[in-house]
């Protein structure tokens, strides 16, 4: 006769690891006043120039830093070191994605006090992200207009996971036949209420109204600090 | 693909239970898995077997329940499923909602022990 079994009750958050340290670094970055902006996409959905022109803009009125994930390389923080903003690259060897943790360690050596904003690049990856808290104010999840109308409709967990839509390329938009009615009716069927930007890094279209509306989020997010 | 590590943190997490509780032999570990999660259960299953090589869990199963999603309509002022995750509305009157309740979980809820 085989040995009984019984159950032994536990309610424990497999990811309790990486929410621990997420939950340290909201603090930090709450404590030191910067707010933090963290962006994922598929691969070459325009992540890295849109940073680039992100930290250009925002460079001349804030202090802003930038961190970049990536499997290999360091040609994402070459490109984004043009803007003259601090950037360090974070190399995840075969990591699909960013940790919390991967998080704090690239910042070790940095004074976050003497930020406004840092902004995180997450690896290329619509997938694995979405289950990785890294302490960020604001997820942004980022699909070009040559990706297929249908982006949200096939990963919808990631959409989920982010606070703001950002529509990257729109200067390609009519080369490409650009179904902004169909992309938008998408994004709001898997995340309904979500907030959209349809913005192009190359022409600048749309550029403004999502820096002022970045601007904003950080100001409202620093009155609720001092209300606390 | 992060399910191998996600199978990696769940032998850990096992792992610091049988220590406390002066080596059980564990026979399966039960797991809640939302559809919301961004973790693919088959994919979990198969990655599970390989984080259990080698450890106090080899041999060991892994139950899934998948939670579905489950919203708050605030139409009906009451949860509701979602028919899909390609569609967050109330799946009683069809109002859009984002109020996402719970089909995040990931979760080890249970030890099943040799006595």
């Amino acid at each position: 006769m085989s040995p009984k079994t019984r159950m032994i009750e536990v309610r424990e958050n497999i990811l309790k690891q990486n929410d621990i340290a997420a939950r340290a670094l909201r603090q930090r970055f709450q404590d030191a006043e910067v707010f933090v902006v963290s962006m994922v996409s598929s691969p070459g959905a325009g992540k890295t120039a849109l940073l680039e022109k992100i930290l250009t803009v925002l460079r001349t009125q804030f202090r802003v830093a930038a961190l970049v994930g990536d499997l290999a390389t360091e040609n994402d923080a070459v490109r984004l070191a043009r803007s003259h903003a601090p950037v360090k690259q974070i190399i995840t060897g075969t990591v699909c994605h960013l940790e919390a943790a991967m998080v704090e360690k690239a910042l070790e050596e940095w004074k976050l006090n003497q930020l406004d904003f840092l902004f995180i690049e997450n690896v290329g990856n619509l997938v694995c992200p979405s289950s990785y808290d890294l302490g960020e104010d604001l997820r942004l999840v980022l699909m070009s207009v040559s990706e297929g109308e249908d982006k949200p409709l096939k990963y919808p967990t990631i959409f989920n996971s982010a606070d703001v839509a950002l529509i990257t390329k729109m200067d390609l938009a009519a080369a490409v036949e650009f179904d902004s009615v169909t992309a938008n009716g998408n994004i709001q069927t898997v995340r309904p209420g979500m907030a959209v930007f349809e913005v192009s890094a190359k022409s600048d279209s749309g550029m403004e109204e999502f820096l002022t509306f970045l601007q904003s989020r950080r100001t409202v997010r620093a009155t609720a600090t001092t209300r606390e | 693909m992060h399910e191998l590590s996600i199978a990696m943190s769940i032998v850990d997490l096992a792992q610091e239970e049988v220590d406390r509780r002066s080596g059980a032999k564990i026979k399966a570990v039960h797991l809640r898995l939302g559809l919301l999660s961004g973790v693919v259960k088959d994919a979990l299953l198969f990655s599970y077997e390989m984080a259990c090589a080698d450890t106090c869990l080899e041999g060991s199963r892994l139950v899934v329940e998948e939670v579905p999603v489950i919203v708050f309509c605030r139409d009906c002022d009451a949860q509701r499923p979602v028919h899909s995750t390609q569609m967050f509305c109330c799946s009683h009157c069809g109002t859009p909602t984002g109020e996402v309740v719970q089909g995040k979980e990931l979760m080890v809820v249970g030890l099943e022990v040799e006595e």
